[in-house]
């Protein structure tokens, strides 16, 4: 029978679907604590300390709150539309993290389990394709709101997050053509044993980089949600829970950018100067999963750090960098590796 | 023009060179100077915990005195209530009745004393204006209150622990100051 | 019935429902919503002839650039059902005759068509190695006239912008 060939497989699958989720969940959560804590640093503060031992119970807490708050939907907005907008942009967050290849395989009763929800052979472009829907849960939610601010927001959002795909895009060809694969396990399986991408591609790292910072609405990019003149942009008129959706999925986007990054850039879950065949394959599985969270984490820091650092740009800025000088940029990233290619002759 | 200090500091409106331009390296100076912030030493001092120390010249909430017998001090001459530049005190005297002498150490006494804290600028006036040694600005300072009412001290809210009776307590009340006055 | 079977059925059923959906409503929003389920199915057919590129890129390029632009300007006009314009007669009938045209030209292609039954699931033709070659050696010259059409059209497009400039200089 058809399904019940697959009915192991399918389980096997499901409880990856679980754990990668729920760990997603976990992360991104702890990230808002990392973000408070890194803030406080970074201004000689110390951040949220009583909520548990240093504070390690303040995400509960901020999710017990958004969820004790008052609902407040607005009349005269369309209520499907504005319900499904936080849900969107939580479910787009989400939906990358299927392709990244969190480990290699682990071997559970004499069977190989590979550590991806879904190997693909189109993996970096359904990531891509999910980045351009993500789009949708700031626009319909913003709409719905029936708000000028929040309108403007998501207008705002919308051109700014399809100006930098472009620029997103053709890093992504440069680096293509370096691979040569589009899966992200074959990308990460090349850096294992050759060297990691970001050596072929530094300037295409860079550009990939501040290109991620627009696609998840960060600091210096932020103005889709510019308190002082959009007191607040699209998620104006949320609050309780579908404003922690809001507030939440940028979590979980800086989250899976920062997995996106180390994998296509950083080797994903290799380990430098480290045979893994050498090591039993399970072991090897945890010491890349380690590997690959401290990259992430590192990555996480960083926007962070940014954040706290840079002040936002103005929108005719944010418009000129994207489209006079990292298109240009990523144009000429592309072409330079290609002429390499072609007179190093492979 | 001369100038009258040498903190003045010329603008420079040259525009901006090429390493200007990049962007980029004062985007990584930027960076380094939060980075160096993050080890450096927090001023932060974790409230109900720990307690910043004040100065000894602190003048915190008013107390009313009472003597080593415990008697009130107060003879409600209304000194302080004229000193008081923010006109924060009442007061409303009364004679002291036969059998009343463990309360009062003198044949008036204040039948009520009020101190309107909001009123209050803690300047210590009063404190100065005193002749019988009846009111002392002690250590501590005003605790939030709901309602405005609650910011009105009265007499019992004031005055010092008995001596005799919670010994305990008018050590704590006393605090350091008024223990190194009482030596002198 | 197979699993593909009725994943087949269950997406023809959200593709057509989903295009009628979006011809009857009024609202202009929620017709480009249901314009982007309809991409979505279509993208798992795609899925479903073993053509992930093909089902990607549709996604990618219509259902998250084209379809946000239609939202986008749907959102700045703040159209409305009520403020759609009257429809009269003779603009129907030019409807009317050219959606025929388009039917009858359909039609006669299927007619012309000697297809085999669609395999699922097999075969190499949406992949993306096959699609590049397939691309660049038989229909290269197509495929350039598009990107140089492409090219026009942007031309044409910076030269608008440019002009508005000029004016209110």
């Amino acid at each position: 029978m058809f399904l019940a060939i697959d009915l192991l497989l399918l389980l096997e699958k499901l409880i990856l679907i679980i754990i990668v989720v729920m760990a997603t969940l976990g992360i991104a959560m702890y990230a808002t604590l990392g973000e408070r804590k890194v803030a406080a640093f970074m201004q000689d503060r110390r951040g949220p300390s009583r909520a548990g031992p240093g504070g390690i119970l303040q995400p509960l807490a901020d999710g017990i709150k958004l969820f004790f708050k008052e609902e407040i939907i607005p009349d005269f907005s369309s209520k499907w539309l504005f319900v499904m907008g936080p849900a969107l942009a939580m479910l787009t967050a989400i939906m990358s993290s299927a392709i990244i290849p969190w480990g290699d395989h682990i071997v559970i009763a004499g069977k190989n389990v590979p550590l991806v929800i879904a190997d693909v052979n189109i993996g970096i472009l359904y990531v891509f394709g999910v980045v351009s829907l993500g789009v949708y849960g700031i626009m319909f939610g913003a709409w719905a709101s029936n708000n000028k601010f929040s309108l403007i927001g998501a207008l705002r959002a919308a051109s700014q997050i399809i100006s930098y795909e472009l620029a997103l895009g053709i890093t992504l060809i440069a680096l293509l053509m370096v691979t040569g694969t589009l899966s992200l396990t074959e990308m990460v399986k090349q850096q294992q044993s050759g060297n990691w991408n970001i050596i072929y591609q530094p300037l295409g790292f860079f550009i990939f980089l501040v290109c991620a910072f627009a696609e998840c609405n960060r600091t210096p990019f932020d103005l889709p949600e510019a308190e002082n003149e959009l007191t607040g942009g699209y998620h104006l008129e949320y609050s309780s829970m579908k404003l922690g959706f809001y507030l939440f999925a940028e979590y979980i986007n800086m989250f899976i950018s920062s997995a996106v990054m180390a994998t296509l850039y950083f080797g994903g879950y290799d380990v430098p100067f480290l045979d893994e065949s050498l090591l039993s394959p399970n072991i090897a599985a945890l010491v890349g999963i380690v590997a690959l969270m401290i990259k992430i984490t590192a990555f996480i820091f960083f926007f962070m750090w940014v954040r706290w650092t840079v002040p936002r740009f103005r929108y005719d800025q944010l418009m000129n960098l994207g489209w006079k000088i990292l298109l240009p940029l990523a144009l000429f990233n592309m072409i330079v590796t290609g002429a390499v290619i072609l007179f190093l002759g492979k | 023009m001369q100038a009258l200090t040498n903190r003045l500091k010329h603008v420079d409106r040259r525009p901006m060179n090429l390493w200007e331009k990049i962007y980029i390296p004062a985007i990584v100076k930027g960076m380094a100077i939060t980075f160096a912030h993050m080890f450096k030493k927090k001023p932060t001092i974790n409230y109900p915990e720990v307690k910043r120390r004040f100065s000894p010249v602190f003048r915190g909430l008013q107390i009313l005195n009472r003597d080593a017998e415990g008697r009130e001090n107060c003879t409600a001459c209304g000194l302080c209530a004229v000193a008081c530049p923010a006109e924060a005190i009442t007061m409303e005297a009364a004679e002291r009745q036969p059998g009343e002498e463990h309360l009062y150490r003198e044949e008036k006494y204040a039948a009520r004393y009020e101190i309107n804290m909001l009123r209050c600028i803690f300047c210590g006036l009063c404190e100065e204006a005193c002749p019988k040694d009846a009111i002392y600005l002690s250590e501590t300072f005003a605790p939030a209150e709901f309602q405005r009412k609650q910011f009105v001290y009265k007499k019992q809210d004031l005055l010092i622990p008995h001596p005799i009776n919670e010994p305990e307590a008018y050590k704590k009340a006393l605090g350091n100051r008024a223990v190194k006055n009482s030596n002198n | 019935m197979s699993l593909t079977t009725i994943l087949f059925i269950l997406l023809s059923l959200m593709s057509v429902g989903g295009a009628l959906m979006m011809l009857t409503t009024k609202n202009p929003v929620m017709s480009v919503i249901w314009l982007i389920v309809v991409f979505f199915s279509i993208s798992g057919h795609y899925v479903m002839l073993n053509a992930q590129f093909l089902a990607v890129v549709n996604i990618i390029v219509y259902a998250g650039a084209i379809m946000v632009l239609f939202l986008f300007v749907i959102m700045l006009m703040n159209l409305n059902s009520d403020t759609e314009p009257m429809r009269n007669y003779k603009m129907q009938m030019i409807g009317v005759v050219s959606g025929g045209c388009l039917l009858l030209i359909i039609l006669s292609a299927l007619k012309q068509l000697k297809a085999a039954p669609v395999q699922i699931a097999v075969g190499d033709q949406g992949l993306i190695h096959t699609l590049g070659k397939t691309l660049f050696t038989n229909y290269v010259v197509p495929f350039e006239v598009a990107s140089v059409l492409f090219l026009s059209a942007m031309v044409g497009a910076i030269l608008i912008g440019k002009k508005d400039e000029e004016n209110a200089v």
